[in-house]
């Protein structure tokens, strides 16, 4: 069904959805980014379309809305533990076609790899996803490259214009909550990113050795912000607290990890790997284009570039994408 | 929904003292356990690693752990009685299918020899389905040899070089490197050989260069490597190396797929 809605009418549907979903989405937090004067925009639960961040990209991705930055385990007491009790509330995500394709990744890898991970699925079984459509390209963004700039894995598709709110509802489920005249429209969505790639299809381990990471050695300071920022890392630590009131008491916690911070592959006794930060991007690049693909058969990155945006030394993942591919080129 | 985060608690048997810092604690277990495979073992509030299973027995494991972080520190305070919490096994572990009727050697260095110590007792208890075995370990020094009483025992029946990286006073046992030692193993048909190294990074990598060179082939060499595995169950990422997870494929390869594997 397409239709066409005023705001006021649609925000009319956000309060009745509110009822049953917890609304998320990109949010502009004002001066709270990492610069004097600079806004965060990140994903926060919101009650009105005046609240939507529509104009710029997110520098958080949605993924925190599946996969909490730090999620309780368990809670325990000396000897018991006890699963925390789970939100039943379904969740309403706004969201751009690659962080839609970002899912099916942390999809693979929370469902697919190895067993289930329960409470990514409890959140994941309660999810929709209404598609923001892209009128054009932000910085960085080379999703058109990465084959995420279009998708039809939504539950609503979105388009504003400065009249109303014109919505593609594909999940019969959502019909009730909104009453419009039919309009016909497409979603919107980007043909052409000014930042390109392209991704090597010859690569081998041998790639590994070569001298491109050496540059990264020092101009990766291993902060970490490409991973926190990425829609598609899904690395987590462990981390047990303890209550400072009653020190029996705690939890066992999941807190993301990155493979770029110190301490990621540390193991007792003092062994660790990839001590070089260019090693570091190594493992990181490889992964999202090149050995994830090998077990899973596409690529991970999804192009949105969250990480150039992100990274305080200017270093520019679709950068080294095409250097790795120039290499290639080389040996072609 | 099964949670595979969820551990259970087991209780101390027995706990065995090797060093000053290591020790083997048995624990009441039932269930299906291979060598080669680990366990999260836990302490709440101190936190969680994995450890590798270093006997396997009827209504028992041993995980024979090493006082050097903040699990295992706390660990070692720990009495018979008391107990702590686990969850696994994890790991494909070692398959004795591939050893079995072939010349089986084992290098193993250091705390590497508590992951193939189950491969040891099985041999040991089933010799005739073995052509042979050779045990070859190596310690840093006397002072750090574990399982003194099972390595008394093994070599009653079986071929075993001990050797100690470095020694003071009037030691009087083999001193050098494992790799020093690889020659010294009797190999009677190499094509019908199973290798089966485990040890510290840098220790792994030259005995499999050592065997290699002996004629040995790859598809004939197991390694099993370490890493810091989180969660155990392919989620955390942190045992990943190229498109392999260490904690659902390994920790246990065939050397022609571990060497082309890279961190």
């Amino acid at each position: 069904m397409k239709i066409g809605l005023s705001r006021e009418s649609f925000n009319g549907s956000l309060k009745q959805l509110q009822e049953e979903y917890r609304i998320y989405a990109p949010v502009s937090m004002a001066f709270k980014g990492t610069f004097s004067d600079t806004d965060s925009i990140r994903y926060k639960e919101i009650t009105t379309i005046e609240e939507i961040e529509f104009e710029r990209k997110s520098h958080f991705s949605p993924k925190e809305t599946l996969l909490p930055i730090t999620q309780v385990l368990f809670y325990f007491t000396e000897d018991e533990y006890k699963e925390p009790s789970s939100d039943e509330k379904k969740l309403l995500v706004f969201l751009r076609a690659c962080d839609i394709h970002a899912v099916k990744r942390i999809d693979q890898m929370y469902l697919k790899n190895g067993e289930l991970d329960p409470y990514y699925k409890h959140a994941r079984d309660r999810v929709k996803f209404v598609l923001i459509g892209c009128e054009e390209s932000f910085r960085n963004c080379f999703c058109v490259s990465m084959g995420t700039n279009q998708t039809e894995d939504y539950s609503i598709g979105l388009k504003l214009t400065a009249e109303e709110v014109l919505l593609d509802i594909k999940d019969e489920d959502l019909n009730v909550y909104f009453v419009g005249e039919e309009k016909e429209f497409q979603v919107d969505y980007v043909t052409s990113n000014d930042t390109k790639v392209t991704v090597p299809d010859n690569l081998s381990g041998d790639v590994a050795k070569s001298d491109m990471w050496r540059e990264y050695d020092k101009r990766c300071i291993a902060c970490g912000k490409c991973n926190f920022v990425c829609p598609t890392c899904t690395c987590f630590a462990m981390q047990d607290i303890f209550y400072k009131d009653n020190e029996n008491n705690g939890e066992r916690r999941r807190v993301w990890a990155s493979c770029h911070v110190d301490g990621y592959t540390d193991m007792a006794g003092g062994h660790s790997f990839r001590k070089k930060h260019g090693d570091r991007m190594r493992y990181k690049t490889l992964h999202k284009v090149y050995d994830f693909n090998k077990r899973f058969g596409y690529h991970m990155c999804v192009g949105c570039g969250r990480c150039d945006d992100a990274c305080p030394q200017y270093i520019s993942f679709s950068t080294c994408i095409n250097k790795l591919n120039d290499l290639g080129e080389a040996e072609k | 929904m099964k949670n595979g985060y969820l551990p259970i608690k087991s209780e101390i048997l027995e706990i065995i003292q090797h060093t000053d810092i290591e020790y083997t604690f048995r624990m009441a277990y039932k269930g299906d356990v291979k060598p080669g495979h680990f366990f999260e073992v836990s302490i709440p509030k101190y936190g969680e690693c994995p450890i590798s299973v270093s006997g396997i027995g009827k209504d028992f494991i041993d995980f024979t752990i090493r006082r050097v972080g903040k699990v295992t520190n706390e660990l070692h305070n720990f009495k018979v009685g008391d107990g702590f919490f686990i969850r696994g096994p994890y790991g494909n572990g070692f398959d004795m299918n591939d050893y079995k009727g072939k010349e089986v050697i084992v290098a193993a260095g250091g705390s590497g020899l508590a992951p193939v110590k189950g491969i040891i007792d099985i041999i040991n208890d089933n010799q005739v389905e073995y052509k042979d075995f050779n045990l070859l370990v190596g310690f840093k020094s006397p002072e750090d040899i574990l399982f003194k009483e099972e390595l008394k025992v093994w070599e009653k029946d079986l071929k075993v070089i001990l050797t100690v990286d470095q020694a003071e006073g009037d030691y009087q046992g083999n001193v050098g490197l494992v790799t020093q030692y690889v020659e010294d193993i009797e190999v009677d048909d190499k094509d019908n050989v199973a290798v089966v190294i485990v040890g510290p990074p840098m220790m792994m990598k030259f005995t499999v260069e050592a065997f290699l060179k002996r004629g040995i082939r790859e598809e004939n060499i197991w390694v099993s490597y370490e890493r810091k595995m989180h969660c155990g169950i392919g989620k955390c990422g942190h045992c990943r190396m190229d498109d392999t997870y260490i904690c659902i494929e390994g920790p246990v390869f065939n050397f022609s797929k571990a060497k082309h594997l890279y961190d």
